[in-house]
Formats: C-alpha cells, sequence, structure tokens
C-alpha cells in the first residue's frame, strides 16, 4: 500500500513538472527574446505582464480543426507528435533532481537510457515529416535525420567522458562522486554536449530542419491544433530535459550550499540559467547554412569530444 | 590586431544582453499616447467663418475629396449710399477622409486660413461612408488645433508682426509730435499684432 502511494506521489509531482516546466521556459523565451529584441513580448493575456500567454495559446490550439492530409500515411501521421513527446516524459523519472531518493526510478544504466530514450523523440519528427505526404515535411524530416545522424555521435561522446570521470552510468552515481574541479576537468566536453543536444532539438541556430523561410516549417508543415501543439510542447520539453542533463552531467545538479535540503532548488537554479542561454543563443545567432552544420559536428564537436574523453582518461589514470 | 576567433559570437551575445537590460521601445498603444512629432498631419479642421466659398481647396485637390455647396445672398447697401452687395454663403463643406491623401495641399492653398491641421488621428469608422466628415465634423476638430512651432532662434520675424510692428511705430510718432492731447485712443501694439491663426507655414 505504502509502496504504490510513494510510486503514484512520485508520478504525479513528475507529470506537474513535465506540464508546467516547459511552459515557464515559454513564456521566459516570449519575455527574454522580446526585451533583447527591444520589445515588450505579451502583454495582455491574463492581466499581469501576459503571464497567461501560453495557456491562451493552448486554448487556441485545442479550437482549431486537426486535419490529417488525404495522401497522408494516416496512423503514422497522427501517431508521431505522441513519439515526439513522450520520450521526454519517460527520461524525466530517471533524473535526479535532488540528493539520496528525490528521483523517479534510480537506474543504474540511467545515462544509457536517458540518452537511447531521448533519440527516439528526434524520431517523432522524421515520422511526422515522411507521413506528411509533402515534400517540404519530407525534406524537413530528412534534414533532421542527418541532423540527429551526426550530433548523436558527440552527444554520446561527452557524456561518456563524464561517466568515465564517474566510473558509473548511474546519474545518482554520477552526482555522488561530482568534485566542484569537475567543472573545468569537463568544460569542453558540457560545451559539446549542450551544443549537440540543442542541435538535436533543432533549436535556432541549428534549426535547419524547420528553416521557416526555406521549407516552410519542416516536418510540421501539415500538422494543425492539438497535434501542432503537442510537437511545440516536445521542443520546449526538450529544452528542460535537455538543460537538466546538462546541469547533472556537468555542473553538478544538486550540489551546492545547503545542498542537503535545497539540493532540488539548485537542479531547477541551474535548469533555468542553461534555458535562458538556449533562448539567448537563438536570440543572438542566424540560423547555419545544412553543409555548415555537418561541418561542424564533423569537424569541431567530435574532434573536441574525443579530445575531452582523451583528458578525462588521463587525468583518472593519474 | 587581429581578433580571437568566436570573439564575433560573443559580440553578439554581449549586444542582445545590454538590449534586454535597457528599456524596451514599445508604446502601449491604447493605454498609453503616442508622443507625435509637431505639424502631425491627423485630420483637417475647418474654421467656417474664415471660408469665403472660393473654392481653391477643392479645385487643388489632387483626389477631389472635397465637396462646397454655397449660394449668394445679397447685402443690402450701407445707409450712407452705394449699392447691394453679394455675398457667398457656404451650405456644405466636406472631405471625404476615405479619399484624402493627406498631403495638406488644401490647407496650403487657403487665403483665409480656413483649414488647419490638427493631430488627431482615431477618428475610424466602421463604415467607410462615415469617413465623409461634413463641416459640423470638421469644425468640431478646430479645438484641436495645436499652438504653432515656435520660432527657431534666429529665425526672421513673421511678417505679419513686422506689419505691426511698424504701424505701432507709426501711430507712436504720430502720436509724440503734437505734445498737448491726451494719450491716444489706443494703447500701441493692439490690434493686428499677433499672427492670426495658428499653424504658421513654414
Amino acid at each position: 500500500m505504502n509502496w504504490w502511494l510513494d510510486v503514484v506521489l512520485r508520478l504525479v509531482v513528475i507529470l506537474g513538472f513535465f506540464l508546467l516546466v516547459p511552459l515557464l521556459v515559454g513564456q521566459m523565451e516570449h519575455k527574454a527574446m522580446a526585451h533583447m529584441q527591444g520589445r515588450l513580448g505579451p502583454m495582455e493575456a491574463g492581466g499581469f505582464h501576459g503571464w497567461a500567454q501560453l495557456v491562451a495559446d493552448g486554448v487556441k490550439f485545442a479550437q482549431k480543426e486537426s486535419v490529417v492530409p488525404a495522401d497522408a500515411d494516416r496512423t503514422i501521421f497522427q501517431i508521431a507528435p505522441a513519439v515526439a513527446l513522450l520520450p521526454y516524459l519517460v527520461v524525466l523519472v530517471t533524473i535526479p533532481i535532488g540528493p539520496g531518493s528525490q528521483v523517479g526510478v534510480a537506474l543504474d544504466l540511467g545515462l544509457f537510457f536517458v540518452l537511447a530514450v531521448m533519440g527516439v523523440g528526434v524520431l517523432g519528427t522524421l515520422m511526422g515529416g515522411w507521413a506528411s505526404a509533402n515534400k517540404y515535411s519530407l525534406l524537413g524530416g530528412i534534414r533532421t535525420a542527418a541532423q540527429l545522424m551526426a550530433y548523436e555521435l558527440p552527444l554520446l561522446l561527452a557524456a561518456a567522458s563524464v561517466a568515465m570521470a564517474a566510473g558509473s552510468v548511474s546519474l545518482n552515481g554520477i552526482l555522488d562522486k561530482w568534485q566542484w574541479y569537475w567543472i573545468p576537468w569537463q568544460l569542453a566536453g558540457g560545451f559539446v554536449f549542450f551544443t549537440a543536444g540543442l542541435a538535436e532539438l533543432q533549436r535556432p541556430p541549428f534549426d535547419m530542419p524547420v528553416a521557416d523561410s526555406e521549407i516552410i516549417f519542416g516536418a510540421y508543415t501539415e500538422y494543425t491544433g492539438l497535434r501542432f501543439a503537442f510537437f511545440l510542447l516536445a521542443e520546449y520539453s526538450g529544452i528542460v530535459v535537455l538543460c537538466l542533463l546538462t546541469s547533472v552531467l556537468f555542473l553538478g545538479g544538486w550540489h551546492g550550499p545547503f545542498s542537503a535540503h535545497l539540493g532540488w532548488l539548485w537542479t531547477l537554479l541551474k535548469t533555468f540559467v542553461l534555458a535562458f542561454v538556449v533562448i539567448w543563443l537563438r536570440v543572438s545567432y542566424p540560423r547555419l547554412r545544412e553543409d555548415q552544420l555537418q561541418k561542424f559536428a564533423w569537424t569541431a564537436l567530435i574532434p573536441l569530444s574525443l579530445a575531452q574523453i582523451a583528458l578525462t582518461g588521463v587525468v583518472k589514470v593519474l | 590586431m587581429t581578433e580571437l576567433p568566436g570573439a564575433g559570437l560573443v559580440k553578439g551575445l554581449a549586444t542582445t544582453f545590454r538590449t534586454m537590460t535597457r528599456r524596451s521601445h514599445t508604446v502601449q498603444y491604447p493605454d498609453q499616447a503616442p508622443e507625435l512629432a509637431p505639424r502631425t498631419r491627423g485630420v483637417i479642421a475647418l474654421i467656417e467663418e474664415n471660408c469665403t466659398v472660393c473654392m481653391l481647396c477643392a479645385r487643388e485637390c489632387p483626389d477631389w475629396c472635397i465637396y462646397i455647396d454655397s449660394h449668394k445672398e445679397t447685402v443690402p447697401a450701407p445707409p450712407g449710399g452705394g449699392r447691394d452687395r453679394t455675398r457667398n454663403m457656404l451650405d456644405r463643406f466636406a472631405i471625404d477622409f476615405s479619399l484624402c491623401m493627406y498631403c495638406g495641399i488644401c490647407i496650403e492653398v487657403c487665403p483665409f486660413d480656413a483649414l488647419e491641421w490638427s493631430p488627431e488621428f482615431e477618428y475610424a469608422e466602421f463604415d467607410i461612408k462615415n469617413l465623409l466628415h461634413e463641416k459640423e465634423r470638421l469644425g468640431e476638430w478646430v479645438a484641436t488645433i495645436p499652438a504653432p512651432v515656435a520660432l527657431d532662434d534666429a529665425a526672421e520675424e513673421p511678417k505679419e508682426i513686422a506689419l505691426a510692428q511698424k504701424a505701432a511705430a507709426k501711430r507712436q510718432a504720430e502720436l509724440d509730435k503734437p505734445a498737448p492731447p491726451a494719450p491716444g485712443p489706443e494703447a500701441p501694439g493692439t490690434g493686428s499684432a499677433q499672427p492670426e491663426a495658428p499653424g504658421g507655414e513654414g
């Protein structure tokens, strides 16, 4: 009985986190991006500085007709948004928020699990692009696939460096071993992980798959209503998961003053700072060209992550 | 000096961050009145008494959006003698703001300063027909005509003031010559010393 209560409580907290935090990041994007461009952003919805803008957006999306193109592969087209969204929910279950038992499920293979499931999320976009029966969607889907191929490798290599340093692939195990000097030690790895993660999420400046000035909206071109909203939600959940993972692997997660009681607050704080950086990068940089994108992955990020692994190995042996 | 690789990227981040810390440029319009430039061309006001139905404005209007109707009335001869005069009476003066292109030629061309710019711009309508402002509506805008913009420091005096000062000096000279009589009926410098209508062009 107690065990069931414990499980249900954890899942409810995680679901609440999953539903709330991406919206907070989205609202932060609205406001931060506006102010970085000398604008105010939403001001009307909800009264105070447009706090309810995303709620209003959600209501709008729910009212819209959900259209499936006549030539589309109906089933695949309809389940693609769920495939894009749900992996991030599953990933959240295994990420430790605070010390000790403040984690949904403490997996021994946590890091492997997280990276594998995150890769599935990208498949949702690919399915949507393939099933839409639209050349722009197909182009977007194929670009997504190319991006996944190029950036999954540096992502894994950078994460492997941390796992080597800790001698564990369990996220809790990594955090237990974590020391402050890991930040400079794993700096290059952190950069590679964060950048490659951004590219996997197709966030600007790596948003070639949705480049709206070239291929309309990539794989999402044919989507309307709630299904489209789910894709957008998947993007913001992706940001949250990426920032959470980066802070856990490279910034020490819940480590910080008073971490015994306020560990979860440190994790959240680091996550939101990283989410702000994600938004900041989007505002500051123009989109890369498709070939630049590939070149950056294969000639910059992968050598850098290999160098990081070598450095980790050398320090570990010494 | 060669720049470090990536210096441009950092500069870009710094620019957006700096912009974020400054005040945004947005004006929350319906809640907050916009700051309009002096001599803003919002709407055209009609000072009906000044109009002599000369029709210059209607003829100069590039898109013919001014409608004027009038009739003639006879003014009886003054008691001293002379003959009856006819006079144009304005019946209708209307500007169709759905056609008007706000060029201001009618205002420039009016010899009697009967038309003036007002900065008011909130007269949108649900029906395009209601953008035809009759002379009553055009008269309501008169209250919103701003005072003329002050002259530059080194600018020449307006012609009206120069003329009035000349006349005043002349009268003063006349008053000064024969010493005995009491001060004249009018103090110097009154009369048409002010530039009469607001909105001096140029």
